[in-house]
């Protein structure tokens, strides 16, 4: 009875998702990964290294990936005993849980932070933007569909060898498949990765323009540091999605996180608590992103980020 | 155009949550509001319908309490509503919504479903691609734009690097961020209409759906949270606080 992991490629390459995914499952046990991309024996031998026995190779080209991987995937399933489908927190992942869900009837359970499979599957989840810790237990016999966040497992290159390949021919799947992918656009963001960034500066609504984002991209640059956003400066056009953080968005764990006038809402604090120190900078004395600065500066960012900028500057 | 908008109506997040003691689900009081991020739909939908000389039907799943939600986006323009509310659907999980939520879009027809990208009380940010496969159309998620023309829906999809553009026949379900679109604000006039607009319940047993049991949650505990930190009013030399940790944590 394997455990299946759902894994995509980007760049040539699995996501680092998958392979943390794809290392959680080899702990469990003998490890399937369905993957979608292109696909080339590189790609697959990373995901051998990491604890894929077997490899289920799906090309979507450009077709909208959820449906068609959906059905093949259900088709798999359906002839296995299989307890538990890992996803990650991609948005193709979410895709094709929800889609996978409907198919086979069988339950997801999202926002995971640990899984384990016994009888039943149980997953630990943090709801109400991580102030309560939850253990939910599948009830019901068949495929669970687990949806994890990024970066609670440990990608691990074990010396795994090359996994058995299957190539899964595009189903057809008539009307459901009709989305066509017609241009893709990289919004490639300067600096370091944001996901790997040792240093995290990141600006929220109260920066008050777009502009401001280049005294963060000052900052982060003394510092070595990355720039993210909150999803309401994403949304309002500020900065691209590829620099949001949060619960839809990137999940950061530098040694230091600079919010710069975020307001700490929810959604937020689930991207970036897990950092190792978090300085906050905001004029509202109630901002909620206080309660877990390790320091908080109540002043005005405009004159403080500035200063700061001054002092590093005069250092070097 | 026949257009379907699925909305929430949730505890004002400005509260406190609590949980029951029973089941640790979300207790839901008489007055629940409009989900912030189903604004975002909404208006879409609103767009849609005044291009295309449509209407815009509100499906939501809920207790229906004092309707509060609901009026909420009647005011901003929709036509009406079907609210499915029943005792036997508290506690259900994204697919048992999903179904009951596609089997009312599907009663009363539909070319085009528009949803949030996920709620703000449950986020599990699934039922809109549930629904899709229910339908048994495109799902268009993750839509920061989006146009219609020629019974065609063409939408920027955000992507971990930048965006797509996807483009399908309709019918499909699209999946709206809330930088989509700026929602407006309900005018006195339609505050005054929504109060008389229709608004149709069911029940799961009139759409035909079982509420199946998938998951249970068998423990709840608050989380550790961070030790307090230090917090400093800015008296124009904070920033030298920043610095000292900055160089405490060894990063300068």
């Amino acid at each position: 009875m394997a455990i299946w992991v759902f894994a995509e490629e980007i760049d040539g390459a699995p996501t680092p998702g998958s392979l943390e995914l794809v290392s959680k499952a080899n702990s469990m046990g003998d490890t399937a990964v369905f993957y979608v991309g292109a696909g080339s024996p590189e790609a697959f031998a990373v995901l051998g290294a990491h604890g894929a026995g077997t490899v289920y190779h799906l090309d979507t080209g450009d077709v909208l990936p959820a449906a068609p991987a959906a059905r093949a995937l259900g088709e798999l399933l359906e002839g296995s005993d299989t307890k538990l489908v890992l996803f990650g927190m991609g948005n193709t992942d979410r895709d094709v849980a929800g889609r996978l869900s409907a198919r086979l009837g069988a339950p997801v359970v999202a926002n995971g932070l640990d899984v384990s499979l016994q009888d039943t599957v149980t997953v630990t989840s943090e709801i109400l933007g991580g102030s309560l810790s939850v253990t939910t237990q599948v009830v019901l016999d068949g495929p669970a569909l687990v949806i994890t966040r990024p970066k609670v497992f440990v990608s691990e290159d074990t010396g795994g060898g090359s996994p058995e390949v299957h190539t899964v021919a595009l189903p057809d799947t008539g009307r459901s498949g009709g989305a066509t992918i017609t241009e893709r656009h990289v919004e490639a963001s300067e600096g370091p990765d944001l996901e790997a960034a040792q240093i995290v500066v990141s600006g929220g609504r109260g920066l008050g323009a777009p502009d401001k984002f280049a005294m963060l991209d000052e900052l982060a640059g003394l510092l070595g540091g990355a720039v993210g956003g909150t999803r309401a400066v994403v949304d309002a056009g500020w900065v691209p999605y590829s620099y949001q953080i949060g619960q839809t968005g990137k999940t950061v764990k530098p040694s230091v996180y600079i919010a710069a006038g975020i307001s700490g809402a929810m959604q937020h604090i689930v991207g970036m608590k897990g950092s190792s120190t978090i300085i906050a900078i905001n004029k509202d004395p109630d901002a909620p992103i206080f309660a877990l600065a390790d320091l908080g500066v109540v002043g005005d960012l405009h004159k403080v980020v500035p200063q700061l900028i001054e002092a590093l500057k005069s250092r070097s | 155009m026949n257009i379907a908008v699925c909305v929430k109506q949730i505890p004002d997040p400005a509260t406190p949550y609590e949980l029951d003691g029973e089941n640790h689900w979300v207790v839901r009081p008489n007055d629940q509001v409009l989900d912030d991020t189903d604004r975002v739909g909404v208006e879409v939908g609103l767009q849609l319908a005044e291009a295309t000389e449509g209407t815009v039907t509100l499906f939501s799943m809920s207790p229906s309490g004092s309707l509060q939600g609901i009026r909420q986006a009647l005011a901003m323009g929709a036509d009406k509503a079907v609210l499915v509310d029943d005792e036997d659907l508290k506690g259900s999980d994204a697919l048992t919504t999903a179904r009951i939520l596609s089997a009312a879009v599907q009663r009363e027809g539909f070319d085009l479903v528009i949803t949030g990208t996920e709620s703000t009380d449950g986020y599990s940010g699934v039922v809109p691609q549930m629904m899709s496969e229910l339908l048994d159309v495109p799902c268009l998620s993750f839509a920061r734009g989006f146009s219609v023309a020629d019974d065609t829906v063409t939408i920027e999809r955000q992507t971990a690097s930048g965006y797509e553009t996807v483009t399908s026949p309709l019918p499909a379900v699209v999946a709206v961020t809330a930088g989509a679109v700026e929602p407006r604000y309900p005018t006195f006039k339609g505050i005054m209409q929504a109060k008389s607009k229709p608004v149709d319940t069911a029940t799961a047993a009139d759409l035909g759906v079982e509420p199946v049991v998938t998951q249970a949650v068998i423990a709840v505990e608050p989380v550790a949270s961070r030790a307090a930190g230090e917090l400093v009013e800015d008296d124009g030399e904070a920033y030298l606080k920043i610095v000292e940790l900055l160089e405490e944590v060894k990063v300068i």
